[in-house]
């Protein structure tokens, strides 16, 4: 072992010196170049690289709320709901809007709940979050998202990938393109699903690497079976015989470079090394038993409602200490158009202590100065009803609704204890301080340092880039 | 044109403000804001570098290849010296210099004062070409046979034994598929199953064993449908157009994802034979090329009309069965139907009025509207079926429908229709009836059905959408090609068999240019033009266009009959010729081609064979510090390429080796062990894992999830399932590191490994590590490397021994238990070198 750690810093050295010249350096500068349109793979894709400015936050933490949590219902009270409930939405709000997304048959619906005032700031929460709600004066809310697709799987991608269509790299995908890893020994993206038992609408697409190389895709982390797939070895392989073959393994690759002086068979026994401290650091990571028992509780580990997200949350925080740039964790049952009022219930019980324990732990251990977090989904929810299976009292739900919504931010740079934005007096459409998915994209890497028009990469003839044609960042979501 | 809200609609299609900058520095802005469809030419011809200078718009220049480049003449000589690493007797490259291809490389080269690497060994050769054309490594007798061939046509004879393979279809089918993104689901959030899609894989497999000619290839892709007699295997053919998404999300609007479709096909077909980025045109005047929005909606009006429909297409066990059961089917059936046939009749007639008036006039009806949508997502769920043909049915009169189609639209009716009239529907108890055409329909002999797709019953009108977005219809359009190239024969009929043509028209400078381009680029690493999807303004020049223009101009021209040595009648257009008559039998390419003149008559073999033969395919791939900063990325082919082979070659190199493999050609898509969690990843957790044989196929079978595609084919850098892809990247990380070590199924193989070993090379250690080399890398060890395993064999083993319970796990099933022991400690040595770089590479 002795001798593969020290095979290791060698193999470092090597590629250090390897790097300062001739392609590698190359590439590298053209990433970094100021004005430079379009940039190539570097050469070692992995490696740590300079931001284009000084960055606010090291680390993204996003809570995606796939599905769409209505925003009526816990973060955007509106008296009006109930002034009209029950009644046409009045034709003022429908102006200029496309048909498929209103019913005809849909009336205003009021919210059951009942918000009151948190924090010094007096931030309003529903009655149904009143973890989150203990920590308004760390998050910032912003009422006034708007995004342009009502359909979960494209929907969900404009806020991953920032486009509709496939095959494009997930905003984790850019950063780790774009920084590089802090970490060691675990990816630079790593993303864990909710065991809610549904499959994500957007699929692995929502993690991808698009067009940008494989190695920036985020690796999905489960907290149960192998935490990363096909980290254990085999069975029968012990850790002293998975080590005999990697030695030997490095030994006759290294043979094999010496006769042809291929520069990727050192970037592929870099890997395998990765690889095999991964199979140590990893377990290690997921290895939760040496948190304290009040850690433990405050993120719910100890309740069999909050044990999964909880567990996810936990682990992000550990992820953050070992220098993950991008953990995304997925909760993935919000979809409410139906028996909204119960459903709700059940997936706040399931999120919002362990989200209020990871910002109230991240907090207490000095990572939420740099550790940008972010909860939400990929839109709203209509401020009218809806019947999915005929009309049922008592059992209403609300369909998608793309033009106004809340998300959640804390840390990172993100003076808390303030709400930006609003929507109209339904909650219907976004009016002031709008903010597109794209404004949030590119306010996001501007916080890690990058310029989100400068973060680009060439393909099919166009530099593309996580924001597409538009982004601009929020000022107002920088400063308090 | 600065803020950030040109939002359009709600397609989430931004108009592009893409780099207007550049527009503003070429002073053409004004116009490029104009209006669509606006006099967009003169904008182009403005430009520099458009139509009348870019140099892949201009004609394909016909010119002879190069002489022997003058001054240099030990250039050529250089050449023959053999390799020292070199075994074979025979003078490989004697005639190398001879070769068209090496002309032109070699005159570029010199110009540099540079020349092409020495010829690699003839083992690296050997498993570089078998790599290269079957996708699958030599065996050790076949690199011995070719080691000891002393015959001067040694390595042609290679070439032409693995042409005539039937895995050269399916190495060559899976960049095909790559284009078009093939895949066995709908994607989009529902991502149903489509469980015939693999008959269009089939057909390309078949396609590429036979030879069909690249212009034939072309014209029943496109329009298979539409040839004279069209025969189904000409209709199979067009499942290059069903590869784009279904979308069948509730909610999901029909028309905005129909209209998806017909744009992917344009993109399918700008990528694949035109190597233009035309999609850019869908919002604006294309920024960059002379594509302007209207000739963007000209190229989709070809397509606007299309129809997705299955086709019953029996297979060989099938259509037997199915055939004698259909009379007895049709009479059960017209008895079921017969007690309730009038109020059926009726109460069908009625629903189909209130779809059509909610199709017509929608926002009147939430229900009907709501009728009308379920209609177009469920028709033909998870068999793959076209989801809009029932809508189109409810708007074909009756009398138009065929009475399969009746019939599929009545078994609908019955199912999905009680809305019309619940009180009716249960007085005549149509729900039982629904009931027993189902079990009638379940008790038929299966019949397997095509996706295909034909010209719609009603033409569709294209209109230009305004900045994409089609709910602002623009301007009517006609089909029609973009003006920069020349134009398909006036008064030819506007549809894609006439754009079919137009694309394998000898005027066309694009299609030859791009496909040899690709052919190039799977063989070298790198096309000649290195974006092989962009060969407009923006993309790539080529490093060599008299060596491109040449190549595209042979393998477009017809071929030369061997027996006159004149030129064949030149390539039917149509059905007037069977396609099977002119597809030459597999193995029978001749080997007229490395003479002169050369005319491949779109022949993908004889392509293949021309470009595997040239001296700079067979060059040495190792590096040359002197080139690493004159030529670091080899543009100017001072040697060849090591490659890291694709996510479907690991498999399949690893499977071969270890003896697992299971070769046999075509079928359904397979579903090799994954782990659980990978499946659980998408919305459709569909993974039934396949048992027995089918759990060794080739990658190229394995079942294509669109939302959760195979864990493995996504570390290896195969391309994302619902987007287009002309060249694959190849990334190096530690989570193939990671699968490569301990996946089941390479561990499996490596358990597999050793016990062949075992099976095969009895005796001294060292010989049947011998064995190992040879099998895996085609080549005995260097002594170090026979050390180096030796000792880590005699760990393993110590460990092993430490730890007898492992033993079992290393060691292959049905190995006899006298020899449990020693197949454990090579199953160690199999996992070590299918772990190799070199083994994941070819050189």
């Amino acid at each position: 072992m002795e001798r593969l750690q020290r095979h290791q810093v060698q193999t470092r050295r090597r590629f250090l010196s390897e790097s300062a010249c001739g392609l590698g350096m190359t590439a590298l500068s053209t990433l970094l170049a100021k004005d430079a349109p379009a940039a190539t793979a570097p050469p070692r894709p992995l490696a740590a690289r300079p931001s284009h400015f000084p960055a606010r936050a090291r680390n993204v933490i996003f809570l995606f709320m796939a599905g769409a949590p209505s925003h009526l219902d816990l973060f955007d009270p509106k008296p009006r709901l109930r002034e009209l409930h029950g009644q046409p939405v009045p034709p003022s709000f429908l102006e200029g809007l496309p048909d498929p997304v209103i019913k005809a048959s849909a009336r205003v619906m009021n919210t059951p709940r009942t918000f009151t005032r948190h924090g010094r700031c007096g931030m309003e929460f529903s009655d149904y979050l009143p973890h989150l709600a203990g920590c308004a004066d760390d998050l910032c809310m912003v009422r006034s998202l708007w995004t342009t697709s009502a359909n979960h799987d494209p929907g969900q991608l404009l806020m991953n990938c920032g486009t509709v269509q496939f095959g494009h790299p997930a905003m984790g995908a850019w950063v780790a393109y774009g920084l590089g890893s802090a970490a060691d020994d675990l990816p630079a993206f790593v993303v864990m699903l909710s065991n809610s038992g549904l499959g994500l609408d957007g699929g692995a697409a929502l993690w991808s690497s698009g067009f940008l190389p494989s190695v920036y895709r985020g690796v999905t982390l489960r907290s149960q079976g192998d935490p990363i797939l096909h980290l254990s070895s085999p069975e029968g392989v012990t850790r002293p015989m998975q080590q005999a073959r990697i030695e030997t393994l490095r030994d006759l690759n290294r043979l094999r470079q010496d006769e042809t002086g291929d520069a990727e068979i050192a970037s592929r026994m870099e890997a395998y090394e990765l690889a095999f401290r991964m199979q140590v650091s990893a377990p290690e990571l997921m290895d939760l038993s040496r948190e304290t028992e009040p850690t433990r509780r405050a993120y719910g580990l100890d309740r069999e409602k909050t044990r999964w997200f909880g567990t996810h949350c936990l682990l992000a925080r550990r992820m953050v200490e070992r220098g993950v740039r991008f953990v995304q964790l997925y909760h993935t049952t919000w979809d409410d158009h139906s028996d909204l009022n119960r459903r709700l219930q059940t997936n706040c019980e399931m999120t919002d202590q362990p989200a209020a324990a990871l910002l109230q732990d991240l907090k207490q251990r000095g990572l939420l100065d740099d550790t940008l977090v972010i909860w939400g989904g990929e839109f709203g929810r209509t401020p009218m009803n809806e019947f999915r299976r005929g009309v049922n009292p008592g059992k209403e739900g609300r369909d998608h609704h793309p033009y106004g919504f809340t998300m959640l931010l804390a840390g990172g740079g993100i003076p808390g204890g303030r709400v930006l934005g609003a929507t109209d007096d339904l909650g219907y459409h976004a009016v002031s301080d709008r903010i597109h998915v794209h404004d949030l994209q590119a306010t996001l890497l501007h916080l890690l340092g990058l310029d989100h028009t400068r973060l680009t990469y060439r393909h099919q003839g166009r530099d593309f880039r996580l924001t597409d044609v538009g982004g601009r960042v929020v000022e107002g979501l920088l400063r308090a | 044109m600065s803020s950030g809200d040109l939002w359009i609609g709600e397609t989430g299609v931004r108009m592009a403000k893409c780099p207007c900058r550049a527009w503003i520095a070429l002073g053409v802005v004004a116009a490029a804001m104009a209006v669509p469809g606006a006099a967009q030419r003169d904008v182009a011809a403005r430009l520099p570098g458009t139509p009348a200078s870019h140099w892949a718009f201009r004609p394909i220049r016909r010119s002879p290849h190069p002489r022997t480049p003058a001054g240099n003449p030990s250039h050529a000589r250089e050449q023959v010296v053999p390799h020292p690493i070199s075994r074979a007797p025979a003078g490989l490259p004697a005639r190398a210099s001879g070769h068209p291809v090496d002309r032109f490389v070699a005159a570029r080269l010199a110009r540099e004062g540079l020349t092409l690497s020495p010829p690699a060994d003839r083992a690296t050769l050997i498993r570089r070409v078998t790599l290269d054309l079957i996708g699958l490594p030599p065996t050790p007798a076949e690199v011995e046979a070719f080691l000891h061939d002393v015959r001067q046509d040694a390595y042609e004879r290679v070439v032409d034994r693995l042409l005539a393979s039937p895995h050269y279809g399916e190495r060559w089918a899976r960049p095909w598929l790559d284009l078009c993104h093939y895949a066995d689901s709908d994607g989009y959030l529902t991502d149903q199953l489509r469980p015939h899609a693999w008959r269009y894989r089939q057909w390309v497999v078949d396609a590429l064993n036979r030879d069909l000619p690249f212009d034939q290839f072309t014209l029943r892709q496109l329009a298979g449908d539409l040839l004279p007699h069209a025969t189904l295997d000409d209709q199979t053919g067009t499942g290059f157009l069903r590869q784009t998404l279904s979308n069948r999300e509730g909610g999901a609007d029909l028309e905005e994802y129909r209209v998806e479709q017909v744009a992917d096909r344009v993109a399918m077909v700008g990528a694949t034979w035109l190597g233009l980025t035309v999609g850019c045109a869908r919002c604006h005047d294309h920024k960059y090329d002379p594509i302007s929005q209207r000739e963007y909606y000209a190229l989709y009006a070809y397509f606007d009309s299309t129809e997705e429909v299955n086709v019953d297409a029996p297979l060989a066990d099938e259509g037997e069965l199915y055939r004698a059961a259909l009379p007895d089917y049709r009479r059960k059936r017209a008895e079921i139907l017969a007690p309730v046939r009038d109020l059926a009749a009726a109460l069908q007639a009625r629903w189909e009025e209130r779809l059509r008036e909610a199709a017509d006039h929608p926002g009147r009806d939430a229900t009907w509207d709501r009728q009308w949508e379920v209609l177009g997502l469920v028709w033909g769920g998870n068999q793959g079926e076209g989801q809009l043909e029932g809508c189109a049915l409810v708007q074909t009169p009756p009398g138009e429908r065929t009475p399969d189609e009746a019939a599929r639209l009545q078994d609908y009716f019955l199912k999905h229709g009680a809305l019309t009239d619940p009180e009716a529907f249960r007085r005549g108890a149509l729900a039982e009836v629904s009931k027993k055409l189902e079990e009638l329909r379940k008790a038929l002999p299966k019949v397997s059905r095509v996706p295909v797709v034909r010209g719609g019953r009603r033409p569709r009108p294209t209109r230009i959408h305004v900045r994409g977005d089609f709910r602002t219809p623009g301007d009517p359009v006609q089909a029609g090609t973009p003006r920069c190239l020349p134009p398909p024969p006036p008064g030819a009929p506007r549809d894609r068999l006439t754009l079919a043509r137009w694309l394998v028209a000898p005027e066309n400078p694009l299609t030859a240019r791009v496909v040899v381009n690709r052919a190039w680029q799977e063989l070298f690493g790198r096309g000649l033009v290195a974006t092989s999807e962009d060969f407009g303004v923006r993309g790539d020049r080529p490093t060599h266009p008299e060596l491109l223009d040449w190549l595209a101009a042979v393998f477009s021209s017809p071929a030369i009959s061997p027996a006159t040595g004149r030129a064949a009648p030149s390539p039917p257009t149509d059905r007037s010729e069977e396609p099977r008559a002119r597809a030459r039998p597999p193995g029978s390419v001749d080997s007229s081609t490395t003479q002169l003149p050369c005319a491949l008559g779109w022949s993908f073999k004889r392509l293949h064979r021309l470009l595997v033969t040239s001296a700079a395919y067979r060059q040495s791939s190792r590096l040359r510090p002197e080139l690493a900063r004159r030529d670091p990325q080899n543009r100017l082919l001072a040697r060849q390429a090591s490659l890291r082979l694709s996510a479907e070659g690991i498999r399949d190199a690893t499977l071969a080796v270890s003896g697992l493999l299971n070769p046999r050609v075509g079928g359904p898509s397979v579903f090799p062990p994954q782990p659980e969690s990978v499946v659980k990843e998408g919305y459709e957790n569909h993974w039934p894992t396949s048992s027995g044989p089918d759990r060794y196929r080739r990658g190229l079978y394995t079942w294509q999830q669109r939302l959760s595609p195979y864990a493995q084919n996504v570390l290896f850098d195969a391309p994302d399932l619902s987007r287009i892809c002309t060249r694959r990247t190849r990334s190096n990380s530690s989570l193939q590191a990671l699968t490569l070590l301990n996946d089941g199924v390479y561990f499996e193989a490596a358990r597999a490994l050793g016990a062949r070993l075992l099976r095969e090379a009895p005796g001294a250690p060292g010989v049947r590590l011998e064995h190992a080399f040879r099998l895996c890398l085609g080549r005995p060890p260097r002594p170090a490397e026979r050390e180096r395993l030796l000792a880590y064999l005699g760990r393993h083993a110590a460990l092993l021994n430490e730890n007898p319970a492992a033993i079992e796990k290393w060691c292959a099933p049905g190995v006899p238990p006298d020899q449990r022991h020693e197949a454990a400690i090579w199953a160690g040595a199999g996992s070590v070198l299918l772990n190799l770089h070199e083994f994941i590479t070819r050189d």
